[in-house]
C-alpha cells in the first residue's frame, strides 16, 4: 500500500498545483474598479461620439446586450452598497429626482421642484401620479417608510446612516440607537406630499434624491415578502423605467424589460436589455467583436492596445487617485510630518507620461483634488475654473524641497514605503513611481507593498503605511464629497492629518456658508489650495477615465458622474 | 467490508469536522472586514453593523453557532449576496461547473487511455512518440492557454461554437469542457503508457501469450486493467477538483460557475462562502478518495480490504 499511500500525496500536488497555476494566470482581475477605493460610485462624464447623438430613427427591434463586471450582490435599496446594485436600482426604481441626460437632477417621482423654506432646512415635495407596477399608486407614505428603514439600525444598512447622517435631521443619533427611528425628520402630509426636515441646510440635497439610498419603497409589499424581499427578481417592485426580470438572487445573468406602467413609458424605447457578467475584459472584446454584446469595458493592458480602435470611445470618470502621506505610525512621527518632504516628493514624478504610458486608459494627470466635470457653481461654471492647479510635476523644486526637508530631519537618506493594490496594472503604476522618485531624489529608497483591496483598507485603517496610493469616488455632486476625506478627525483621513484652517473652511461651507453658494465655493477653493499647495497632505496623481468599444448603433446612453453608472431609460437602436 | 465502509464514512465525517474547524479560524486571520463600506461609518455604526451580521461576538461563539447550523446542513448567510443562503448560492453555481467538470473528465479519460494504450502497444513507433508529445503538451501547457487557444480559433475566428457565455445549451459547454479535458486526457495517457510498457513486459503476459491469447484479449483483460490502479489514484482527485470548478477557464468563457467563487469570497472576506466553497470541495475530495479505495479492490483483488488481516 506504500505506493498507493505517494500516489495520493502525488495526485494532491498535481490537483493543488492545478489551482496554483490557476492563480497565477489570472491576469483578469484587472477591472479598473479594483485599483479605486470605491465600489460604490464613479462613473461618468462622456465624450464620446455616439452615445448622445440624437440623430437617427429607432429600429424595430428594440433588444440590447450588455455585460456586468459583477454579480448583484443586491437591490433592495437600503442594503446596496457595490456600483452593480446601484446600477440596477437607477434602472428598475426611481426617487423624487432624476438626473437628467445632462446630468442635472431633475423631478422624477416628484411632480414639481421642490418648495424650500426660507432657512434651507424643510423641503416640501410634490409626488407626481406615478405608478408602482403593480398598478398601485407611489404615495409619500413609501418614501417615509424607505428613508426609515434604511436608517433603522435593525436593517444594518451601511449606505443609510453614511448618506443621511448629518442631513436628514435626527438620522445620526437614530444610526446610533439613541433615537427611535421614528423621529428621522420625514413625514407625510398627506398621499402626495412628502416632507423633509433637515439637520443643516445641505446646498447639494436635491442631488442625493436621485440616489439609490433615497428611492421609495411599498411598506406592504416589503413586509408581505418578509426575508425573501429582493432576493430574486419576482420578489421586486419596480416604479422606475425597467423591470428585471430572470435574476435568480446570485446568478451571473439577468434582463431588463421595460415597465409599461413607468409615468414616463412612452420616452422608453428598449423593450428589452440581456446582461450577463463578464468579469475577463478580453473576454468582453470578442463577445463584443462576435456580436453578442453592444458594448465593451475594455481594461489593463489591453487599453493601450484598444484606444485607437474606431468604435472605441473614452469616458473620464469622476474618481482622483492620490497619495496619501502618513504622518505618524506606530505612535510615531513619520519623515512624512515634514512638509517638505511630502512636497517633494508629491512634485518629483512626472504625472503625464503615466497616464499616457503607464495607464493608457484615457485617464488625465490630476493635479487638483476635486475633478473636472464634476461639481459646478450656480453660473455652471466647473468647480476646477474657480480653484487653481497645484504641486504640478518640477524636479528642482522638488529637489530643493528634498534638501531642505533632510535637513530639518537631519538625515541624509530615506527608506519609505508605497503601499498600493495587487492588480497589474496597480503593480506597473508603482514600479513607474518607485523610479521616478529614486531617480530624481537622492538618497530616497522606496519599497513597494501590493496587496488586496480588503487588505489595504485594512492597512488604512490602522495607519499602517508610509505611501498609500489611494483614490475616491464621489457619492454625491458636491466638492465637499472630497474635501470632507482630510478634515482632522474625517474617517478617512486616517494619516494624522490636521490643520485648524482647513477644518474651519470645510466647517463654514456646512453651516455659515451653506446658503451662499459663491462665498462656500470660495472656501472650498481655498481649502483645496491649503491641503495641496501649502501643505501637500496628499499628492494628486490621476483622474481615471475607462474605454468601452460601444457600437455606432447603440445610442442614448447616458453616464452618470456620480450614484449610479448608467440611465438606459433614454438608449435606443438605430441602425443595426 | 460494511464494517470497514462504516469505519471510513466515520473517518470521514471527523476529517471534514477538522476541516470546517481549520478554515474557520484561520478564515478569521484574513485581514480586512467583510462589509465593503466600512469606511464610510463612525465606529458606533460600525459597531451596529457588525452586531446585526454577528461579527461582533467571540470567535468561539461565532464558531459554535456555525458548526451547529453546519450540523443541520446550513451553511449560513453570505455577506456578499446579501440575505442569500450559502446553500442557494453554491446549488446554483455548482451545476454548470459540474457538467463542465464531468464532460471534461469522461471525454479527456477516454481519449487520453486510448492514446496512452496506442502509445504502449506500438511502444517506440511513431504513435508512441506522437502520443508522448502530445501528453507532455497537455501537461505542461496550462488549461487557460488552451482555452483561449480554441476560444479564439474556434469561437472567434470559425464561428463553430459560441465565444463564451452559459446560454446556448450545450454548444456552450463545449469549448470550456475541451480546455478542462486537456489536462486529465494528458494525464491518462502518461500513466497508463508507462504502466502498460511495464506489464507488458512482465511474466504472466508472457504466460498468456504462451497460452494463445489473442492481442485485443491481452491488452485489455490483462495488461489495461492492471495498469488502472496507479491511474485511478491520481483521476480521483483531479475530478474532485474539475468538478468544484476552474477560476480561469469560468472566467475566459464568462460561465457563472463556482470555480470564481472560491477565490473571489476570500478576497472579499465573505466568510459564510468561504466555509461554504471550502467544505464543499473537502467533502468531494474525501468522497472521491473514499471511492478510489473501493475501486482498488474492484479492479484488483489482491488489495482487496475485507480479505484478511495485514
Amino acid at each position: 500500500m506504500k505506493r498507493s499511500k505517494w500516489l495520493i500525496l502525488m495526485a494532491l500536488t498535481l490537483v493543488l498545483s492545478m489551482f496554483l497555476a490557476a492563480c497565477g494566470g489570472s491576469k483578469n482581475e484587472e477591472k479598473p474598479a479594483a485599483d479605486g477605493d470605491d465600489k460604490d460610485k464613479d462613473a461618468a462624464t462622456e465624450e464620446k461620439k455616439h452615445a448622445k447623438d440624437e440623430d437617427g430613427e429607432p429600429d424595430a427591434e428594440q433588444v440590447l446586450y450588455l455585460a456586468e463586471s459583477a454579480a448583484i450582490p443586491s437591490v433592495d435599496s437600503s442594503i446596496v452598497e457595490d456600483q452593480v446594485g446601484f446600477n440596477v436600482l437607477n434602472n428598475i426604481n426611481e426617487g423624487l429626482y432624476r438626473l437628467n441626460q445632462e446630468n442635472i437632477a431633475e423631478p422624477a417621482m416628484a411632480a414639481e421642484e421642490a418648495e424650500v423654506s426660507e432657512d434651507g432646512l424643510t423641503y416640501t415635495f410634490k409626488l407626481r401620479d406615478a405608478m408602482w407596477a403593480d398598478e398601485t399608486p407611489v404615495t409619500a407614505n413609501d418614501f417615509v417608510y424607505a428613508w426609515q428603514r434604511a436608517i433603522d439600525p435593525a436593517t444594518g444598512s451601511p449606505y443609510g446612516p453614511f448618506m443621511m447622517s448629518g442631513v436628514v435631521k435626527n438620522a445620526t443619533a437614530i444610526s446610533e440607537e439613541k433615537m427611535e427611528v421614528s423621529e428621522l425628520g420625514v413625514k407625510a402630509i398627506d398621499e402626495k406630499t412628502f416632507e423633509v426636515t433637515l439637520e443643516r441646510p445641505v446646498p447639494y440635497f436635491l442631488s442625493l434624491m436621485s440616489f439609490g439610498t433615497f428611492y421609495p419603497l411599498k411598506e406592504e409589499f416589503v413586509a408581505s415578502k418578509a426575508d425573501a424581499f429582493a432576493t430574486n427578481s419576482d420578489n421586486l417592485l419596480s416604479n422606475g423605467p425597467f423591470v428585471l426580470t430572470k435574476w435568480d438572487g446570485t446568478g451571473d445573468s439577468w434582463t431588463y424589460v421595460k415597465n409599461e406602467h413607468y409615468w414616463d413609458a412612452e420616452n422608453v424605447k428598449l423593450n428589452e436589455i440581456h446582461v450577463n457578467v463578464v468579469k475577463d475584459s478580453a473576454t468582453a472584446i470578442k463577445l463584443y467583436q462576435d456580436g453578442k454584446l453592444d458594448r465593451a469595458g475594455v481594461s489593463g493592458d489591453l487599453a493601450m492596445q484598444y484606444r485607437d480602435d474606431e468604435e472605441a470611445v473614452l469616458q473620464s470618470e469622476t474618481s482622483v487617485f492620490y497619495f496619501k502621506f502618513n504622518q505618524e505610525r506606530d505612535g510615531k512621527e513619520t519623515p512624512l510630518a515634514n512638509e517638505n518632504i511630502r512636497k517633494a516628493i508629491a512634485k518629483s514624478f512626472e504625472k503625464e507620461d503615466m497616464v499616457d504610458v503607464v495607464l493608457a486608459n484615457g485617464s488625465l494627470a490630476a493635479n487638483f483634488l476635486v475633478p473636472t466635470n464634476f461639481a459646478f457653481d450656480e453660473n455652471e461654471k466647473d468647480f476646477r475654473e474657480l480653484s487653481g492647479n497645484y504641486l504640478e510635476y518640477n524636479v528642482e523644486e522638488a529637489q530643493d524641497h528634498w534638501k531642505k526637508g533632510l535637513e530639518e530631519l537631519g538625515v541624509e537618506s530615506l527608506s519609505l514605503e508605497i503601499l498600493g493594490g495587487d492588480t497589474e496594472l496597480s503593480k506597473k503604476m508603482d514600479e513607474y513611481f518607485k523610479s521616478q522618485l529614486e531617480s530624481n531624489l537622492e538618497g530616497l529608497k522606496i519599497s513597494l507593498k501590493e496587496v488586496p483591496f480588503s487588505v489595504r483598507l485594512d492597512l488604512d485603517g490602522n495607519q499602517d503605511y508610509d505611501i498609500q496610493v489611494s483614490g475616491w469616488g464621489p457619492d454625491f455632486q458636491d466638492p465637499i464629497s472630497f474635501l470632507d476625506l482630510f478634515v482632522t478627525d474625517g474617517t478617512n483621513n486616517l494619516m494624522s492629518y490636521s490643520n485648524p484652517e482647513y477644518d474651519k473652511l470645510i466647517e463654514d461651507s456646512k453651516g455659515d456658508l451653506a446658503l451662499k453658494p459663491q462665498e462656500r465655493y470660495e472656501a472650498f477653493a481655498k481649502a483645496e489650495k491649503i491641503l495641496l499647495d501649502e501643505d501637500a497632505a496628499i499628492a494628486p496623481i490621476y483622474q481615471r477615465g475607462l474605454i468601452f468599444l460601444h457600437k455606432p448603433y447603440f445610442k442614448g446612453l447616458v453616464d452618470h458622474p456620480f450614484g449610479a453608472d448608467y440611465s438606459y431609460k433614454w438608449a435606443y437602436i438605430s441602425g443595426k | 467490508m460494511v464494517k470497514y465502509i462504516g469505519k471510513r464514512i466515520v473517518y470521514m465525517f471527523i476529517t471534514l469536522f477538522l476541516i470546517a474547524t481549520a478554515s474557520f479560524f484561520l478564515m478569521q486571520t484574513l485581514p480586512g472586514s467583510p462589509i465593503a463600506s466600512y469606511n464610510k461609518l463612525n465606529d458606533t455604526q460600525k459597531a451596529i453593523v457588525e452586531k446585526k451580521y454577528g461579527i461582533d461576538k467571540p470567535k468561539p461563539v461565532q464558531y459554535a453557532i456555525y458548526m451547529k447550523n453546519l450540523a443541520k446542513g446550513d451553511l449560513g448567510t453570505s455577506f456578499v449576496f446579501k440575505g442569500k443562503s450559502v446553500n442557494d448560492l453554491l446549488a446554483t453555481r455548482l451545476k454548470p461547473s459540474l457538467i463542465l467538470g464531468a464532460q471534461a473528465m469522461v471525454f479527456g479519460t477516454i481519449v487520453g487511455i486510448l492514446l496512452g494504450m496506442l502509445a504502449a502497444l506500438k511502444h517506440n513507433t511513431f504513435w508512441d512518440y506522437g502520443s508522448t508529445f502530445f501528453a507532455i503538451l497537455g501537461i505542461s501547457i496550462p488549461s487557460f492557454v488552451f482555452a483561449s487557444l480554441l476560444q479564439y480559433w474556434i469561437a472567434s475566428e470559425w464561428h463553430l461554437l459560441p465565444v463564451g457565455l452559459w446560454n446556448d445549451g450545450w454548444k456552450s459547454s463545449v469549448l470550456p469542457s475541451l480546455a478542462l479535458a486537456m489536462g486529465p486526457l494528458a494525464l491518462s495517457a502518461r500513466f497508463i503508457r508507462t504502466e502498460m510498457i511495464e506489464v507488458l513486459n512482465s511474466d504472466y503476459i508472457m504466460l498468456a501469450k504462451a497460452k494463445g491469447a489473442n492481442g485485443f484479449e491481452i491488452a485489455f483483460k490483462h495488461a489495461f486493467r492492471n495498469a488502472l490502479i496507479p491511474l485511478i489514484t491520481v483521476l480521483g482527485p483531479l475530478a474532485a477538483g474539475l468538478v468544484t470548478g476552474s477560476l480561469v477557464v469560468e472566467q475566459i468563457f464568462a460561465i457563472p460557475g463556482i470555480g470564481e467563487q472560491f477565490v473571489s469570497s476570500i478576497m472579499t472576506n465573505d466568510h459564510a462562502t468561504i466555509m461554504g466553497t471550502t467544505l464543499l470541495f473537502s467533502a468531494f475530495l474525501i468522497a472521491v478518495i473514499f471511492i478510489v479505495d473501493i475501486l482498488y479492490g474492484v479492479i484488483d483483488p489482491r488489495i482487496r480490504v475485507s480479505g484478511g488481516k495485514g
